[in-house]
Order: structure tokens, then C-alpha cells, then sequence
């Protein structure tokens, strides 16, 4: 498989404008089976087991079975990623299970302003190596420069 | 198939990729084009939210100076990226990543990447140059940025491109690109002023580990195909180092990050009798001095020890997580809470950036603390990022280049118009992700100066792009035309799947260009006869069929790692010397020869023809 989806509770996205999983693969192989109205892993062997649909399916339906060439079956892997932190439920094959928290984003999704509070580009710096935001964001006086000299 | 559409879209700076690098050249170019009233575009094949090498996530940032606490100064990084790399970087290059990287770091910080931090307020340290972060949504922060930056309608995923056009007057200079959308039978026609190459490595180019289903498990992100090299090659512009490649020792079949195990937990790698492989082999590394003596050992070194390990039967070879987790338990003197802050950090190492390692362990019940995990040396990869090396040969930053190393614009390509970033650029490995970053934010300023300083813009010729467009379709003519060929679809005389080109192309490059198959070890011979093999393959990529987009998109794909191949493969014969010994292996040339190879290769596809040069290392920072 690799990724797969759950038959009971994959909606294809119904009345969404977007298929998500689809959308969001980078591997191109998660796709929607128009067939069953459900996705489906068109190319398991160029999924990476990347789990970005697994994260990003509103309906909770996609989970990732390990390659069938080496991966022992019984073992699972489920995760919440919310707003701040994702939680992961690791489901050992011999029973055992273990649970992490981990924080993901310090600011609200959708915050970022990149430019805000930095001064506009000035056209005569074009040429010179400073950065945009620098040197606030170096955390040092100034860029590091070597003459010519120095390394002749 | 229906005939495509073509939509064409004006720019001043084109970005090629939306991972690390794209992404950061579309921040810094937005920038400065906001200035000049420039229109700066990115074409993504998926999404950017996850696309790229960090779309999984990342559990450290591997390049950060740490200036602002005096941790290291950017000549330190170059000292350490040229012994890693055997004495051979360009500085100039290397020097400027590390001069700027830290500023991209703390803009990560502020956005809302959250880090490790220590009781004093630094970041973490994983080793000298990383730092722990909780990097699940390293991807996704970094791409909110940029789309900011760029604002939501220069955006344009799922569209892949397959060409970079010439001006029509002056085929030494970029005027656009071309591709196709992998969602609906339509081609987009780029016209720009300058672009910039800034998609990631190549995977695939060698037959993996993985068999069967787990094709796809390999170390580096599968849907990196090299379309970056591929564009830059047969645009004319000229590569560096292709020959340089990167085989690592990763957790075996489920290629989980070693760095923090041996770096911070400081785990042995030992053999199946017990025996420290570092130590066993530490003799191997005075037969390559000067750069195997001093620490740390060079990868390619480190790579070397394991594989003369496993020769001589040591396997198979374990990372000594239960040795290194129980000494950890012991200084935290089994308190409970900092036992179990301990055994998070191993999981989230896993969980932030190589989930279905995690998923291996609870597989095989692995409790690290109790059990060792198999370690293995993965396929080779063309990367220019990692510990390796390949890309384009860039111009240096006009304060620092000599002037071999300076034409007018820092990344920019010897194609006018054309700018490298990220794993795009050669001669500066060790960049990761924010390496990446800081250098698509380089790229991406010099691009904007270069586009506001042209006069006239380029001309695309239109006839040339009619011909791009039916070269684009050819896959779908192909299956139409065999279809009455054969009872079934996947034996015909008269088509190729691309899974079944990509499979011919793994094999070829496995048992000729030093893959597992043939112990990371060719030759003159093997090479002149793998060449011959891919030549016949390269006819028969005419022969690839499509049903539908995502077979197009495969059958491109194909077309990008066997340019790669046949770059890798020619670059390796020329260079008649084994250099980083762990990589790959000469066997008619199998020692170091400074005297006449301390050098960079460089080739250029130039009339069907390859040319190789060799072009000069220059040594900017003292030893």
C-alpha cells in the first residue's frame, strides 16, 4: 500500500472544493477513484510514506501500512496534528503502545507577515551582499566580509 | 488525450521548485522586485505546503553558525565543508551560505518554527553545526512565507516543467520555460527575464535497496528527480562535479537520521562480532591524508570504513542505540522524567522527518534502549546540498569570487539569465535546508538586479515552443499508436511504460556506475559499456506511452534522471582517480591524486556532444 485509505471513512471530499490528499501529495499518487468516490494510492511504489495526506485528511481516513518487502504487518502508526502540536499514537506489532506530544508552530497559521516592521528594499543596496532584514536578523554588528586581500 | 490548452504567463524572475531553496529565493526576490515593480513567479509540481526534501519535516537545522554567541565564524564552516569534501569546494560559495545563514534561521524562529532550547536561551546543539528543532511543520512555515511574499496568485503548483527556452536571438541567455499541468490537459508557456533553477537532487537515477512495493523507500525524497540538472545541462549551461555523489549509512529500510544518535547520543556503529567499525578501520584513513587525519573524519571516510567492514564479513553492523541510551539513563541517573525526555526526543527524531522508521520499530517491538537497529549504506544520490556535491557551476558574490569564479551575478549559471540554488548549485554541499533557504534568497536577489538591468526583453520563438508543446504529448501518440499491438497493455513491442524505462535506467546505472549491485565500484570499461546501454535507453525513451497526466508526469520524470545518469556517468570517467573513496570506487584508478585532479570537473552538453573541462580550485580561506 503505503498510504492507504480507510473504505468506511474516506468521503472522497465530498462538497469540498478541493480532493486534499490529492492536492497536498507531493508523489502525485494519491488520487481520487472516481469509480468508488474514494481515494486511492494509484503508485504505491513511489509513495514515500510521507505522511502529508495522512496529516492533512479532514476526515481522519488515511493511514500508512509499512512496504509489504520488509515491514512486519500488526504494527500502526496514527497521529492528530492540530494547531500547535501534533500527537502521535505508536501501536507496536507485540501489543505495546506508545504516545508522543510535540509542538509544531509557536504563532497562528496564517500570521506570517514577511516584510512587516522591515524597511522597503533600498535599489542602491542591489548590488551590495546585504540580505533583505540584515543585519537585524544576523544577530551580530555586520555581515561577515573578506577583502580581496585577505585571501590573495 | 485531448490537445492541451496553452496558457502563457509574463515574469520578470521565474523560480523553479518551491522547496527550501525555491522558496527562499521567492522571499528575498519579492523583496527587492517589489522595488522595481518586478513580477516574480514560482511553478511548483505539487504543492509547496509539502513539496521538496523537507516535506515530510525535519528534527534539526544542520547548518547554522550560531554567530550571535560567538559559537563559530563562517571560515570555520568552509575549513570543515573542504576536509569533508576532500579538499575540494568552492569557498566563495560556501563562505557566503554561512555568512547569512543564521539570518534565515531567526526569520524561521520569529515566523513560529519552534526550537530546542538550552537553560541559557541558546538552541540546542545536535553537533557543531545543528540544531534540534520540533520541525514538523518546518515545510509548511517556510511556504507560508513565501506565499505571502509573493502573493497567492504567483503561485502556480502542480505544473511541471520539462524545458527552459533560449532567447531567440541570443541562445546564450534564458528568455523562460515550459511545462505542463499534471491536473488538466493544459502547457504553460513561462516568458521571463531571469530564472531560477532551484528544484531538488535526484533519487532514482540507481536501483535501490527496496524491492518491489518499497521502490520508493529510499533516503531522499523519490519525487526529487533531477528535473533541475536536466533543464540546466541541456540549456547549455555548464555542470560541476556531476561525478560527485552521495552514499550515506542510514538506518537500514526505513533510512531514519543518524545524526542526532551519533552526533548528541554519541551511539557506536559496530559490527556483528562487537567490534567498533570506527576504530576497527581507523588505520583506512592514513591512505588518504591529508584529508582522512584530524577530525571529524570526511563522510565518504566514515562510508568507507563500513563498506570494508561488510566486505570483510562484518555484518550485518548495528547502531548501538541500546548502548547509547542506557549510558544516557545512567547520567540522568534514572530519574524518571528526564528517562522519558530522553526516549521522546529518539521517537521525535523519527516521528518529525522519517515517520515509517518510527513505524519499522513498532513493527520489529524495537525498544532502542534495549535493542540495537541494523545500519546500512543507502543507493547512491545526486544532490548538491547534503554531503554532496553535484550542480551547476554558479558565479561566487562579487566581494568574495576571484575572478575565475565571477561573471556579473552571484548563482548565476554560465547561461545568462539563469540562476542556481539549493541542490541546483555544485561546489557547495552541506547546505541542507537552511543553507538551501540562504542560498535561493542570494539567487533570488541577484535575480531581480540581473532582470532590472536588462534592456529589451528576451524573445521566445514560437515555432520552437509549437514544437516543445507536440514533444510534450508525444507519450499519449505513443500508447494511441501501439494500442493495437498487443493483447495487453504492459507487453508491447511498441511502447515502454516509464516504470519499466525507470527500472532499465536503475539496472544500467546499479551494474556499470557503481551501484550496491557492483560494491559502489567501476571503471573505464564498465563505463564505456554502460554508456553504450544508455545511449540505446535514451532512443527508447521515445518509445515511453502515457494513459493519462500522471503517466506524462512519470514519463518526464524518466527523461530527468537519464540526463542525470548520463552526466554521472561521463563526469565519472572522466575524473581518472577515486577521490571519495566511500562514494565511489575507480577500480582502475583507485587512489587520491592530488597532482593532477585537485581540480573541478566540468561538462557541458553543448550540439549532442559532451564537453569536459577541468577548471581550477582556488583555496580563499587559510588552512
Amino acid at each position: 500500500m503505503p498510504a492507504f485509505a480507510h473504505p468506511e471513512r474516506c468521503d472522497g471530499c465530498r462538497g469540498r472544493a478541493q480532493v486534499v490528499c490529492r492536492e497536498i501529495c507531493p508523489a502525485d499518487v494519491m488520487q481520487l477513484d472516481s469509480a468508488r468516490g474514494q481515494a486511492v494510492n494509484i503508485e504505491p511504489d513511489l509513495c514515500w510514506e510521507c505522511y502529508a495526506c495522512v496529516k492533512a485528511c479532514p476526515a481522519n481516513a488515511l493511514e500508512v501500512r509499512g512496504y509489504s518487502d520488509g515491514i512486519a504487518l500488526g504494527a500502526s502508526l496514527k497521529l492528530h496534528r492540530g494547531e500547535a502540536a501534533i500527537a502521535w499514537e505508536v501501536n507496536f506489532r507485540g501489543g505495546t503502545q506508545k504516545r508522543f506530544r510535540f509542538p509544531i508552530r509557536t504563532t497562528a497559521w496564517g500570521s506570517i507577515r514577511p516584510f512587516a516592521g522591515l524597511p522597503p528594499a533600498d535599489l542602491n543596496e542591489l548590488r551590495q551582499p546585504g540580505l533583505c532584514g540584515e543585519p537585524r536578523y544576523l544577530g551580530v554588528a555586520a555581515l561577515s566580509r573578506l577583502s580581496r586581500e585577505q585571501f590573495r | 488525450m485531448i490537445p492541451p490548452a496553452v496558457e502563457t504567463v509574463e515574469s520578470d524572475v521565474l523560480i523553479l521548485g518551491g522547496g527550501m531553496a525555491g522558496c527562499g529565493a521567492a522571499f528575498e526576490a519579492a523583496y527587492w522586485a517589489e522595488a522595481r515593480k518586478q513580477r516574480v513567479v514560482l511553478v511548483e509540481k505539487s504543492a509547496i505546503e509539502r513539496s521538496g526534501a523537507v516535506a515530510v519535516g525535519l528534527s534539526a537545522i544542520n547548518c547554522y553558525m550560531g554567530m550571535k554567541w560567538g559559537e563559530n565564524r563562517p571560515e570555520d564552516f568552509v575549513r570543515y565543508v573542504r576536509r569533508d569534501l576532500m579538499g575540494l569546494c568552492r569557498e566563495d560559495l560556501v563562505f557566503d551560505i554561512a555568512r547569512h545563514v543564521d539570518a534565515s534561521v531567526h526569520m524561521f524562529e520569529e515566523w513560529g518554527l519552534p526550537f530546542f532550547k538550552t537553560a541559557d536561551g541558546r538552541y540546542q546543539r545536535v553537533g557543531r553545526w545543528q540544531v534540534m528543532i520540533h520541525g514538523e511543520s518546518y515545510k509548511p512555515i517556510v511556504a507560508e512565507a513565501a506565499r505571502q511574499a509573493l502573493g497567492a496568485g504567483n503561485v502556480y503548483e502542480h505544473v511541471f516543467i520539462t524545458h527552459l527556452l533560449p532567447d531567440a536571438d541570443d541562445p546564450g541567455r534564458i528568455a523562460g520555460a515550459v511545462g505542463f499541468s499534471v491536473r488538466e490537459p493544459k502547457i504553460y508557456v513561462f516568458r521571463t527575464r531571469a530564472v531560477i533553477a532551484a528544484a531538488g537532487g535526484a533519487t532514482g537515477v540507481f536501483r535501490p535497496h527496496a524491492v518491489g512495493e518499497g521502490l520508493g523507500r529510499i533516503w531522499y525524497a523519490p519525487w526529487n528527480t533531477g528535473s533541475t540538472y536536466k533543464l540546466m545541462m541541456l540549456a547549455g549551461a555548464e555542470m560541476s562535479q556531476f561525478e560527485h555523489r552521495l552514499v550515506a549509512p542510514r538506518f537500514k529500510d526505513g533510512y531514519g537520521p543518524v545524526g542526532m544518535w551519533f552526533l548528541l547520543f554519541r551511539a557506536a556503529l559496530k559490527n556483528a562480532y562487537g567490534e567498533d567499525v570506527e576504530k576497527k578501520w581507523a588505520g583506512l584513513l592514513g591512505e588518504w591524508a591529508p584529508y582522512g587525519e584530524g577530525t571529524p573524519t570526511p563522510t565518504p571516510l566514515r562510508t568507507l570504513q563500513l563498506l570494508r567492514d561488510r566486505t570483510a564479513g562484518g555484518g550485518p553492523h548495528y547502531l548501538r542505540t541500546d548502548e547509547a541510551l542506557q549510558r544516557m539513563y545512567r547520567e540522568a541517573q534514572q530519574d524518571p522524567e528526564k528517562v522519558r525526555q530522553i526516549e521522546s526526543d529518539a521517537w521525535e527524531d523519527f516521528l518529525d522527518m522519517t515517520p515509517a522508521q518510527a513505524l519499522l520499530w513498532a513493527s520489529e517491538n524495537v525498544d532502542p534502549a534495549a535493542k540495537p537497529s541494523e545500519i546500512t549504506l543507502t543507493e547512491p544520490y545526486l544532490v548538491g546540498s547534503h554531503a554532496g556535491a553535484c550542480g551547476a557551476w554558479v558565479s561566487g558574490p562579487e566581494d568574495l569570487a576571484p575572478k575565475e569564479y565571477f561573471w556579473g551575478y552571484n548563482r548565476m549559471t554560465t547561461v545568462r539569465g539563469l540562476f542556481a540554488a539549493g541542490d541546483s548549485v555544485s561546489g557547495s554541499a552541506h547546505k541542507f535546508s537552511s543553507g538551501s533557504y540562504t542560498e535561493g534568497r542570494l539567487a533570488g536577489k541577484a535575480a531581480v538586479a540581473y532582470a532590472g538591468d536588462q534592456g529589451a526583453p528576451p524573445r521566445t520563438d514560437d515555432e520552437h515552443i509549437h514544437a516543445i508543446a507536440a514533444e510534450l504529448w508525444q507519450p499519449f501518440r505513443v500508447a494511441e499508436a501501439a494500442a493495437g499491438r498487443s493483447t495487453q497493455p504492459d507487453v508491447n513491442p511498441a511502447a515502454l511504460s516509464p516504470k519499466q524505462a525507470l527500472l532499465r535506467l536503475q539496472k544500467i546505472m546499479d551494474e556499470y556506475a557503481g551501484g550496491i549491485g557492483a560494491n559502489y565500484t567501476t571503471s573505464r570499461p564498465l563505463l564505456d559499456r554502460g554508456l553504450e546501454l544508455l545511449d540505446a535507453l535514451g532512443q527508447d525513451l521515445d518509445r515511453m506511452a502515457a494513459g493519462d497526466l500522471h503517466d506524462l508526469l512519470r514519463c518526464w520524470e524518466v527523461r530527468d534522471r537519464y540526463w542525470c545518469a548520463q552526466a554521472h556517468a561521463r563526469h565519472l570517467l572522466y575524473r581518472e582517480e577515486t577521490r571519495w573513496p566511500g562514494y565511489y570506487r575507480r577500480s582502475d584508478f583507485p587512489a587520491l591524486d592530488d597532482t593532477h585532479w585537485k581540480c573541478f570537473v566540468n561538462s557541458r552538453h553543448h550540439g549532442r556532444r559532451w564537453e569536459m573541462a577541468k577548471r581550477p580550485y582556488l583555496q580563499i580561506i587559510d588552512s
